[in-house]
């Protein structure tokens, strides 16, 4: 019995389903993030979750109780809400408390775990401040709180940090991680951001189209995403047109243009198929010394790494170079492309890029 | 994702109920005696009988054929015309010298122009009865400088400065909210590219304003045709406007048909340049999303 | 930004003086210790104030406005609140035609409700009633609380109440703890707008009130028009005060430009 369970949740506006029969189990304590692009039906789903959205089918099960048609109230879930919904009128430490005024905490122990929450946030010395008195990190620290603090069995955060600036957003990552580590709650986020799913989740799901496409681990989804969508969407990718001759082991794949073949575990359907490879699964090396030869058509610096593009015969490859401290070969230079033939994913072409 | 838990509870019970008070209060107190109006425009009235119940036509063809009346339509709306076209001249360049002031002056002035709003019509009309009349100030003033007096109190003239000094906040209200919205960089953008200060306003500024101006116009145009105060106080017993004509009709004369054929006429005016408007809004969107 | 030029500044001052002229000159007039409206050149004196305060019917109106602003701001605020609730919250039909309904009061004339309303109560016997006349106000000035409490509806962040509801509050709780404090502004100024808007009406009331009824602007329209005395000066000049005291608590409170120009 897992301890949340959405089943076969849909959610339909008319005739548009914005939610595809959903399903999903979380165990205690675990991380989920709920990736996909605007309009693919995260933020729907966790609202269904939270009672805000009412599901148009399936249910879902907390432990061994329906809390499908419950009222927001009665769910008692933890939510944060990506404008921090704070209430303006109300200070910090009315704010955290009203969800324990709620519950008829008394008044000592209520002041006691509004205390605690806002200590664990590091917010205690502005437990008397207005919402408008305080930076975007500071509001989203005490949504945090104010969710946490009725101690809910789980926590819902929609975009919990899209309204932070690049620096202040994957600092407060690492601190929303250490707080569900402190806290041990069960955690789903929604987000669009690929780095911020793959760095603090322990499970990710990716939505398409109101669909999931895949739940995995942050390193094996970025390792073995299922379709070239999910491939583009979480990290950079190179693709190649290649075709596949499929056999009893696997498959023998053939790249375009290059006479390369090298045996795959994968196995996708049709004849057509795509590599996808990773820019930081390529090397560069002397021109005769590659599995490939490129020209080089461009490069960027991006601080740690430089990003080359080659162009080959087999398309225009990107790779990912480590800053070593010797800059990468010139634009037009040639050069030989080097990679791991079990770092390549093989997928079923058609929607690729 | 708008939807919430209370779209949960039947969808028509509970704004029913929510709207019902005010429902019912304003179909009793507006619709019902607007239409109580309309039939009693179509009674005839006899000066020793009354009000009849009859239907007929006679009170509206009376109204379009008998000169004193449509002489006086058509003097309330030359008024309002120029009444607008005065409001247009004078607020448009204030609301623009308004918003490019610097920050405290801004707010101050913008007080200063739209907080006559809250004085009452009656006041501000007998301010300018004593500066307009025979001895008043303006002619106080002219004599001071050898000019004879002139008789301004009681003539159109009178009633056209009344009527723009209380019309002017309705016309600097929206093209200052338009100007607010506008782009500030826009302007600059416009001069920089070698545009004069005149070319940049007549090009990139009043284009842009022309909606809130447009808007302006016609709540001027509507709320002069029908004012009341200015044309009682500022234009004496003789020259009447359409709301001082149907005061006379109900309160002096007593014929109350004939003074609800003029009411009707006003409001169906009304009624046609806010339809016209809401047209025009309309199209304005539509020309932007498309 | 731009400066504004010299020519400029001259129109503005220009229109500041046009709009402040008819003003000031009430205020003057009103000091003044004469018989006849001049200005008091020569000494200042109070005794037409006085007047105004020993004179019965112009208080009886004084206070018959109070009363009626008072009633009518407070009934139209009953009615805006679930109104106003209704029509943002809910997707119902005829709501754009109710909203419509709620707001017209701005659109016909208020001659045109004027003697509307004194048909009706002709018929129904009820003229010169003022319970009649404060249900006539409260129609009139409507469309001003409704505005500002559709307006801080609208620009409310309902996630604010979905997060108290996930907190464990109930709708009632919701209203009363979260809804209603972050209204409370637009029903503020809604209601003072409101009961300006009352205190100040002529077009309409002069229709529907009686002898016992009267107004101040309407028994100030009545004395204006056929005698001119100073007494007419210091009536409006308490006004005006009245009025720069309600100006300056409203921009205090509201920042008057957002109240009278609204949202756009």
């Amino acid at each position: 019995m897992s301890f949340l369970s959405v089943r076969n949740v849909s959610k339909y506006y008319g005739p548009v389903a914005a939610v595809d029969s959903f399903g999903l189990d979380v165990e205690k304590g675990e991380f989920i993030s709920l990736l996909g692009p605007s309009g693919c039906g995260k933020t729907t789903t966790l609202q269904m979750v939270a009672g805000l959205v009412r599901p148009s089918a399936g249910t879902i099960m907390m432990g061994e109780r329906d809390i499908t048609h419950l009222p927001p109230p009665q769910r008692e879930l933890g939510v944060v809400f990506q404008s921090y919904a704070l209430f303006p009128h109300m200070t910090v430490a009315e704010n955290v408390s009203f969800g324990l005024e709620m519950r008829k905490v008394a008044k000592a122990e209520r002041d006691r775990r509004v205390k605690d929450i806002l200590a664990l946030v590091h917010l205690l010395a502005l437990a008397d401040r207005y919402p408008r008195e305080m930076s975007g990190g500071q509001r989203q620290r005490v949504a945090i709180a104010r969710a946490l603090v009725i101690n809910p069995p789980v926590l819902l955060l929609d975009e919990p940090l899209s309204n932070l600036d690049a620096q202040l957003r994957e600092e407060m990552q690492f601190e929303l991680r250490r707080i569900q580590q402190v806290v041990g709650i069960t955690t789903i986020m929604v987000t669009h951001d690929q780095s911020e799913a793959l760095s603090i989740s322990d499970r990710v799901v990716v939505m398409e189209q109101g669909r999931i496409t895949q739940v995995d681990t942050p390193y094996e989804l970025y390792e073995r995403p299922r379709n070239p969508f999910i491939s583009s969407f979480v990290g950079k990718s190179n693709f190649l047109a290649a075709t596949a001759e499929h056999h009893a082991g696997g498959a023998t794949i053939s790249i375009g243009n290059t006479g390369i073949t090298f045996q795959a575990n994968d196995r996708p359907k049709g004849k057509h198929v795509s590599v996808f490879i990773r820019p930081e699964k390529l090397r560069l090396t002397a021109p005769s010394e590659g599995q490939i030869e490129g020209t080089v058509t461009s490069r960027y610096f991006m601080g740690n790494q430089w990003l080359v593009s080659a162009k080959t015969p087999a398309g225009t490859l990107s790779v990912a170079v480590q800053n070593f401290g010797a800059p990468p070969p010139p634009i037009g230079e040639k050069v030989g492309l080097v990679w791991r033939n079990d770092d390549c994913r093989v997928l079923a072409a058609g929607a690729a890029e | 994702m708008s939807a919430s838990v209370s779209a949960a509870r039947p969808r028509m019970v509970v704004p029913s109920l929510l709207s019902a008070p005010a429902t019912l209060f304003f179909i009793g107190l507006v619709l019902l005696p607007l239409a109580l109006t309309v039939i009693l425009s179509f009674n005839s009235y006899d000066y020793t009988a009354g009000i009849q119940s009859d239907l007929t036509v006679s009170n509206y063809l009376t109204v379009l054929q008998d000169e004193y009346y449509y002489s006086t339509f058509w003097r309330t709306l030359r008024l309002a015309l120029i009444t607008t076209v005065i409001a247009v001249v004078i607020g448009v360049p204030e609301a623009y010298i308004l918003s490019n002031m610097r920050k405290p002056w801004r707010s101050i002035f913008l007080l200063v122009i739209i907080g006559p709003l809250l004085v009452s019509v009656v006041v501000r009309t007998f301010g300018w009865s004593m500066l307009l009349g025979k001895n008043g100030f303006v002619n106080g003033a002219l004599a001071a400088v050898g000019i004879e007096p002139v008789q301004l109190l009681y003539t159109e003239t009178a009633i056209v400065i009344g009527l723009a000094h209380i019309m002017l906040p309705f016309m600097v209200i929206p093209v200052w909210t338009v100007l607010q919205k506008l782009d500030p960089t826009v302007e600059a953008a416009a001069l920089t590219l070698g545009a004069s200060r005149f070319t940049a306003l007549r090009r990139i500024v009043f284009p842009q304003a022309a909606l809130g101006i447009l808007s302006g116009s016609l709540i001027v145009f509507a709320l002069s045709a029908s004012s009341f105060a200015i044309p009682g106080l500022l234009g004496g017993r003789r020259l009447k406007m359409a709301a001082t004509l149907v005061y006379d009709e109900f309160l002096i004369e007593l014929n109350w048909p004939l003074g609800a054929t003029i009411a009707i006429i006003v409001l169906l005016a009304n009624l046609v340049i806010m339809l016209a408007y809401n047209r025009l809004i309309e199209q304005q969107a539509k020309r932007k999303l498309g | 930004m731009q400066r504004n030029g010299p020519v400029a500044l001259i129109f503005h001052s220009l229109v500041v003086a046009f709009m402040l002229a008819p003003m000031v000159v009430v205020c003057l007039v009103a000091f003044t210790p004469e018989n006849t409206l001049t200005m008091p050149w020569n000494s200042l004196s109070l005794r037409w104030f006085e007047a105004v305060f020993e004179h019965a019917d112009f208080m009886a109106s004084f206070w018959n406005s109070v009363r009626l602003a008072l009633l009518s701001a407070t009934i139209s605020t009953f009615l805006a609140v679930p109104a106003a609730l209704a029509i943002t919250r809910y997707e119902f039909r005829g709501r754009d035609a109710l909203n419509a309904l709620f707001l017209s009061p701005l659109i016909i004339p208020h001659l045109v409700l004027g003697v509307a309303f004194l048909r009706l109560f002709s018929l129904m016997g009820a003229t010169g009633s003022f319970a009649w006349l404060v249900a006539t106000h409260a129609i009139v000035v409507s469309p001003y609380t409704l505005r500002l409490i559709l307006a801080s509806l609208t620009s409310m962040d309902r996630n604010a109440e979905n997060a108290a509801r996930t907190l464990g509050a109930g709708e009632w709780t919701v209203f009363c703890r979260i809804t209603m404090p972050l209204l409370l502004p637009g029903i503020s100024g809604g209601w003072l707008l409101a009961f300006i808007n009352s205190f100040d009406e002529l077009t309409m009331s002069i229709f529907v009130t009686s002898p016992s009824t009267v107004t101040l602007p309407v028994r100030m329209y009545m004395y204006a028009s056929e005698s001119i005395d100073p007494m007419m000066a210091a009536v409006s000049a308490l006004m005006i005060a009245v009025a720069t005291v309600t100006m300056i608590v409203l921009d205090r409170m509201f920042g008057l430009d957002r109240l009278l120009v609204g949202k756009g």
